[in-house]
């Protein structure tokens, strides 16, 4: 099992039932690639952050896709090492933030301390975004927050289910009415 | 020895090298198409072409890996994971910035014309004449009348949509159907025509997409793929469109891997026997011979090629005689226009991903008005709903926040203007010996900058931008310089231009190199001026007539 299949394998125990990602790791006898940047807990928090931004509604939310298996899949292979670092730290700054807000680590929330947290994080970063100089790095929650927009809205799940793709058009259209609720396209 | 004679060589293989194969093969000359990368199948080797967005592991975007092996390439949106294969290795083959200049290439059968932009319009009267005019660099020895069939000969066999319009300066083509303009495109269209006293135009692109069946090709599908290989063959290609017509003739070998090092001059005859073509796989020398030889290795190589054919006759190359060979650079410069939002539509959508957009063709320095600088530029753009990316205010997270992402947002449009760059003396190309490739061979340093000229225009390619969005009812208008690496357009003209006078320019009115007359360039390397529209429909017609013309002179044993 290579490192990819071993994460998605992972996200398929997940499978929306409540079990703790430590619990997760100790299962799994998995050995970390050198140069992994990501452990397995980290992945699946990443996976339970991206659906708190994106849940499920009347269409399958981004762990579903996921994109925790996809953000650290792009940090790694596509960040520059000091946005890797800031993405990284931002895991532990995230727990922390959980800690101090509520006393225990961002999995041991409920839904409604997740979503208040993810809120109050959201605001930080949009501050640091107006606040910060020309040039200067990302915000830790922006970078979950833009991959999770990008890997759930290019995955299958998001693009097919959430959005609408149509491979092949076949011809265009300039100009159609559009209904309220119509679902945007895909791509 | 004998096998490796034939009537015709052609170097290169992309939009103007699939040109000259296809006219010359179809005269009846034995022809070889010598191509330095590997060759890519029709269909079969557009290995991504069909493949989801999410087939991708990074979604189509640049890896850390990706960006430390191709540091001219990340400048732009060429460095993807996509269709990375369709660009060259920058490692084997490097080139010396004396300034910054991007030079993004494509080294396989079919070159660029498997990724270009597809845009296609004719020059006029106002190009062909403008340098005479102005009093800069040399006059074009072609005016549009001596162009304009072959434009229709490119055009019919091509396949280019568009819609006639009866602009002088953009003269209308042999087009298959235009494609359609979305609603707010029509609406912005028509108040630009209003407000400008029908003085200034926005018309939908002419593009070498089909809209109907053309010869044996399919129609666009409207997947917007284009640049990952098409497999319906629905844009001009040499794989879709010219390779197949040359290999028909049976008159046509193609050899890959064959990097042309020189022409071979042979100075009793005063022209060239052939050419020598290193193995790009074995190493190995050889040397093709023929009565006729085009170069079409696209521009800064094909003067490369000539560079590097330098003899005791010709110690600064061949056709070198001017002083001009690898002089008057040229480019479009662009990434810099307008943009804004569009109050109402909410109940308009479209259906298709449209590949090609909206087209606003030069208005500046046409008739009497005289700005601060000299010729021109036009706008590309588009209109369109915004997708998952837009910021939403107030809403940042959560289910609210992500149903809202599935419906389509407010409609925005943009538009990036296209301008003339001059063809300057001092923008150069030149062989440095010190830089080798892969292959052992001298590279090119290239030498090149925008002018006060080019940056004046520039100001009006945003400014004026913003007010015909503005005029057009748009919101929040904003212009944007997004600044120019000289290159970037991917618009490479002139190092060896065509003149009416040998002492001042490298090739004659028929592309003829004036000191060895059976060796043609028509590739952007030809060019006298840029004009401001996308060039390649000009290489396609002038390949076309060069090979006319080399055909009858050889028949009359001029050549």
């Amino acid at each position: 099992m290579n490192r990819r299949e071993a994460i998605s394998a992972v996200a398929w125990l997940m499978g929306g039932t409540l079990i703790s990602a430590d619990l997760l790791v100790s299962c799994t006898s998995r050995k970390l690639e050198v140069g992994d940047l990501f452990k397995q807990d980290q992945v699946a928090l990443l996976n339970e952050v991206g659906d708190t931004i994106l849940p499920a509604t009347s269409t399958p939310g981004a762990k579903a896709a996921n994109v925790g298996e996809f953000m650290a899949v792009m940090v790694q292979d596509c960040y520059a090492p000091e946005d890797q670092k800031i993405f990284l730290e931002g895991i532990t700054k995230l727990n922390e933030a959980s800690d101090k807000e509520f006393g225990k680590s961002f999995n041991q929330l409920t839904p409604e301390q997740r979503i208040t947290l993810v809120r109050a994080l959201d605001k930080e970063q949009q501050e640091h975004m107006l606040s910060k100089a020309e040039g200067a790095p990302n915000h830790y929650f922006r970078m979950m927050k833009e991959l999770t927009l990008l890997g759930y809205f290019t995955s299958e799940v998001g693009a097919t289910q959430a959005l609408r793709y149509v491979a092949v058009p076949g011809r265009y259209d300039a100009c159609i009415p559009y209904n309220k609720g119509d679902r945007a396209w895909a791509t | 020895m004998a096998e490796n004679v034939y009537d015709a060589i052609v170097v290169g293989s992309g939009i103007s090298g699939g040109w000259a194969a296809k006219e010359l093969t179809e005269k009846g000359l034995k022809t070889i198409m010598l191509e330095r990368g590997r060759n890519i199948e029709h269909v079969k080797d557009y290995v991504n072409a069909t493949k989801a967005p999410w087939e991708f592991e990074h979604r189509g975007g640049r890896t850390q890996k990706m960006i430390e092996n191709y540091p001219v390439l990340k400048r732009d949106y060429v460095l993807n994971e996509r269709n990375l294969d369709y660009w060259v290795n920058e490692k084997e083959s490097p080139y010396v910035e004396i300034k910054r200049f991007d030079w993004y290439r494509g080294y396989q059968v079919g070159g660029r014309s498997l990724t270009w932009g597809r845009q296609s319009y004719r020059l006029s009267d106002l190009d062909f004449e403008a340098n005479a005019k102005d009093g800069i660099a040399v006059d074009w020895p072609i005016r549009y009348a001596d162009i304009a069939p072959w434009y229709s000969h490119a055009e019919r066999f091509a396949g280019i949509s568009g819609s006639k319009e009866n602009i002088p300066h953009l003269p209308d083509g042999e087009f298959l159907p235009p494609m359609e303009m979305n609603c707010v495109e029509k609406d912005v269209a028509a108040r630009i025509k209003q407000h400008y006293n029908n003085n200034r135009h926005m018309i939908i692109g002419r593009v070498a997409n089909l809209t109907a069946a053309h010869h044996d090709r399919t129609n666009c599908q409207y997947r917007n793929a284009c640049w990952l290989g098409c497999p319906f063959g629905a844009y001009f290609s040499t794989q879709s469109a010219t390779l197949p017509a040359a290999m028909a003739t049976g008159n046509l070998t193609l050899r890959p891997f064959s990097i042309v090092t020189r022409v071979l001059y042979d100075k009793d005859t005063k022209k060239a026997r052939g050419v020598e073509v290193l193995d790009a796989e074995t190493n190995q020398t050889y040397e093709y011979l023929a009565k006729v030889v085009f170069l079409n290795a696209s521009a800064l190589n094909s003067t490369w090629v000539l560079m590097n054919s330098a003899t005791d006759v010709w110690p600064e190359g061949l056709g070198s005689s001017s002083g001009e060979l690898g002089h008057n650079l040229m480019d479009h410069h662009f990434r810099t226009g307008a943009n804004g939002t569009v109050e109402g539509y909410e109940d308009k959508y479209y259906y298709g991903r449209r590949p090609n957009g909206i087209y606003i063709p030069r208005y500046r320095n046409l008739g009497d008005e005289k700005r601060d600088y000299i010729r021109g530029f036009g706008y590309q753009g588009s209109a369109g709903r915004e997708g998952w990316s837009r910021e939403i205010a107030e809403m940042n997270v959560g289910g609210e926040f992500k149903d809202a992402l599935t419906e389509p947002g407010q409609w925005t449009m943009g538009i990036n203007g296209f301008g003339e760059t001059l063809p300057y003396h001092d923008n150069k190309i030149s062989l440095d010996k010190n830089v080798k490739d892969k292959w052992g061979l001298p590279v090119l340093a290239i030498d090149a900058e925008i002018k006060e000229n080019e940056r004046k225009m520039r100001k009006d390619m945003s400014a004026d931008a913003a007010e015909m969005l503005e005029a057009a009812g748009l919101k929040n208008v904003k212009t944007y310089d997004a600044g120019y690496g000289f290159g970037q357009g991917i618009h490479e003209m002139g190092t060896a231009r065509m003149g009416r006078d040998p002492k001042s320019s490298v090739l004659n009115a028929n592309n003829q190199i004036w000191d060895a007359p059976n060796v043609y360039i028509t590739d952007g390397a030809c060019m006298t001026s840029a004009g401001n529209q996308n060039p390649s429909l000009t290489y396609m017609a002038l390949t076309a007539r060069a090979v006319d013309h080399a055909v009858n002179e050889l028949k009359r044993q001029n050549i």
